[in-house]
């Protein structure tokens, strides 16, 4: 029992492969059936957590509106989700006329499976991580993305000029901000020297990233945003222009598999933000009781992902030309920069022995500096532009009016 | 008997041949793109059969995800190409099959030549991480990959400078603008 307490992963999972090596199995039929109950059993508590995630972002929503937000199924409304769900269950699956069947049908598939599938390499608790590949961070890129491959594949398979404009404006942003996202991503494996999600998450063991790297992780945490389609970056489904997006032609279920997948998502780039910068399960005392650890991976992926529904609370949608601006003209350059910067910070603190904390904080307040100055001449700029252009207005206006009157 | 490694190879192969057989023969330049996404995932498991984690992620990252979707981004956007009439050959189709034969017939003599056909695979001596140190360390040494991998993205240089011309507002569409 003790044992199970301290660490009731490993005993589990000692547990049944003991049970199974002991009705007469071969070892490696045993590792690969641990390996399917074990992706099966994250899958399904990811896919069950939406439930919770949905209620939360709805409660939460509507206190930032004032509003009360679902009440009426159980208490607080936790079962209006479930509800929902059965809604969803009973309707029927239609397909419209002139789709692309099969893409069409393979679309929800690849939206859902994308977000899962990041699961696999993000450490929950010191002793539980789906598997452990010495590439994780670059799998999350590769994995991340197929979702995108399922958006443009809605799109293009709907036969519908809307659901096609919402998958056209994928291109316009969640490849863009990709570029970002994955120099962000850098910041980390430079400094802990890994890629293995493990190996990041260990690295932060006096000092989470987002002290030594406060830059890559507003970046990061701003430009996955984007990538995951949410307010205020949620032009993919912009309900004012474009309906509803690349699923309009979806129904029942199928869309049901798209909403999943957004929920989730959102959820998914919390995890990473807390894994990669704010250090994950560590914590007091988590190394000894893995138990510990998942707690604090839960708490501060929920803080984190209660700023994203903050911020969805709270900012209007930005408009496709803003959003590209944003991108190109200030994050992008501003990720490369904070790349250098944490590359020569961390080499001169292990060349000339300088104290790691205070150098990479004052490179980063240095580079804050320099940013703050560039958007203080970039808006003088655009205030003197506009300012020249309302008096060129205003004095067309009146030697326009002049002869007339 | 099979092993359950050589099950999913056959079975990778299999489907990788097929997508890619799709992409050359399918009408709709759309279903080619999504064939060829297929085919390109079928390498992938190639990759992680061979034990080569980091090549296989490399492959769907760029292979699968970057120029897949540029493809298909390319495809919806250029006028006509969604439709399915288009025919699949155009006049010149003669000078493209001699040159794949003699592609196909140069490296099957190139291969048969090759002393090490019929030898087994030495067995590797470090790790595959170290492995992957390896390779990165030789890309940028003097002695060994660095001018290869220059004159790659040389390469890619030139098309980034490509696109732009292509995209470049010339004279016509200025002139077309003005009618307007």
């Amino acid at each position: 029992m003790v044992a199970f307490l301290n660490d009731p992963f490993t005993w589990t999972g000692s547990l049944l492969r003991s049970w199974l090596e002991g009705l007469g199995l071969a070892p490696d039929l045993v590792t690969f059936l641990l390996q399917v109950v074990g992706a099966f059993v994250l899958g399904t508590t990811l896919l069950m957590l939406t439930f919770i995630l949905i209620w939360a972002e709805r409660k939460i929503v509507a206190r930032i509106q004032d509003r009360l937000g679902p009440n009426r199924v159980g208490p607080y409304g936790v079962f209006q989700t479930v509800a929902d769900l059965l809604k969803l269950v009973t309707k029927e699956l239609i397909t419209p006329t002139g789709a692309d069947v099969i893409p069409y049908n393979l679309a929800p598939l690849l939206a859902v499976m994308a977000v899962v599938g990041v699961w696999a390499v993000i450490p929950l608790a010191p002793t539980l991580i789906g598997a452990s590949i010495n590439v994780g961070v670059l799998y999350i890129v590769a994995v991340g993305a197929i979702g995108t491959l399922g958006i443009m594949v809605a799109g293009m398979s709907s036969n519908n000029k809307y659901a096609l404009l919402g998958a056209f404006r994928t291109v316009a942003m969640m490849v863009s901000y990709a570029v970002p996202m994955m120099i962000a991503l850098l910041i980390p494996v430079l400094l802990s020297g890994s890629m293995d999600m493990e190996t990041i998450v260990e690295a932060q063991s006096p000092i989470a990233f987002i002290i030594l790297a406060p830059f890559a992780a507003l970046i990061f945490f701003v430009s996955s945003l984007a990538e995951v389609g949410r307010a205020p970056f949620d032009l993919l489904e912009a309900e004012s222009e474009i309906v509803a997006g690349f699923h309009i032609e979806y129904s029942g279920l199928k869309f049901g598999m798209f909403f999943v997948g957004e929920f989730l998502h959102a959820f998914t780039i919390s995890a990473l933000t807390a894994t990669l910068f704010l250090g994950g399960w560590q914590g007091p005392w988590a190394e000894l009781y893995p138990l510990l650890g998942l707690f604090y991976f839960i708490i501060k992926t929920s803080i984190v992902y209660f700023v994203v529904i903050w911020i969805r609370g709270s900012f209007p949608r930005i408009r496709i030309d803003h959003i590209n601006n944003l991108n190109w003209k200030l994050i992008t350059p501003l990720a490369l920069a904070s790349l250098i910067v944490a590359a020569i910070a961390e080499k001169v603190a292990t060349e000339f022995g300088i104290n790691r904390l205070g150098i990479h904080v004052g490179a980063n307040a240095f580079l804050f500096m320099i940013t703050l100055a560039a958007i203080r001449l970039n808006a003088r700029g655009a205030r003197s532009r506009v300012k020249a252009n309302s008096v060129n207005k205003s004095v067309a206006a009146s030697s326009g009016s002049s002869p007339g009157s | 008997m099979l092993t359950l490694t050589q099950i999913v190879f056959l079975v990778a192969a299999a489907i990788t041949l097929l997508a890619s057989f799709m992409v050359v023969t399918c009408r709709s330049m759309v279903h080619a793109a999504l064939w060829l996404i297929m085919a390109l995932a079928g390498v992938a498991v190639f990759f992680v059969l061979l034990n080569a984690g980091f090549l296989a992620v490399v492959q769907v990252a760029v292979y699968i995800d970057a120029i897949a979707i540029m493809i298909i981004v390319v495809v919806m956007l250029t006028r006509h190409s969604m439709g399915i009439q288009d025919r699949q050959t155009n006049k010149t189709w003669w000078a493209a099959v001699i040159a794949a034969l003699l592609m196909f017939g140069g490296l099957v003599l190139m291969f048969t030549q090759a002393p090490l056909l019929g030898a087994e695979a030495p067995a590797l001596t470090m790790g595959s991480e170290a492995l992957l140190e390896e390779l990165g360390l030789a890309l940028v040494d003097v002695d060994r990959y660095i001018v290869p991998f220059e004159v790659a993205s040389v390469l890619l240089l030139t098309a980034l400078v490509g696109s732009i011309i292509v995209a470049w507002p010339g004279r016509k569409s200025q002139d077309l603008e003005d009618q307007s």
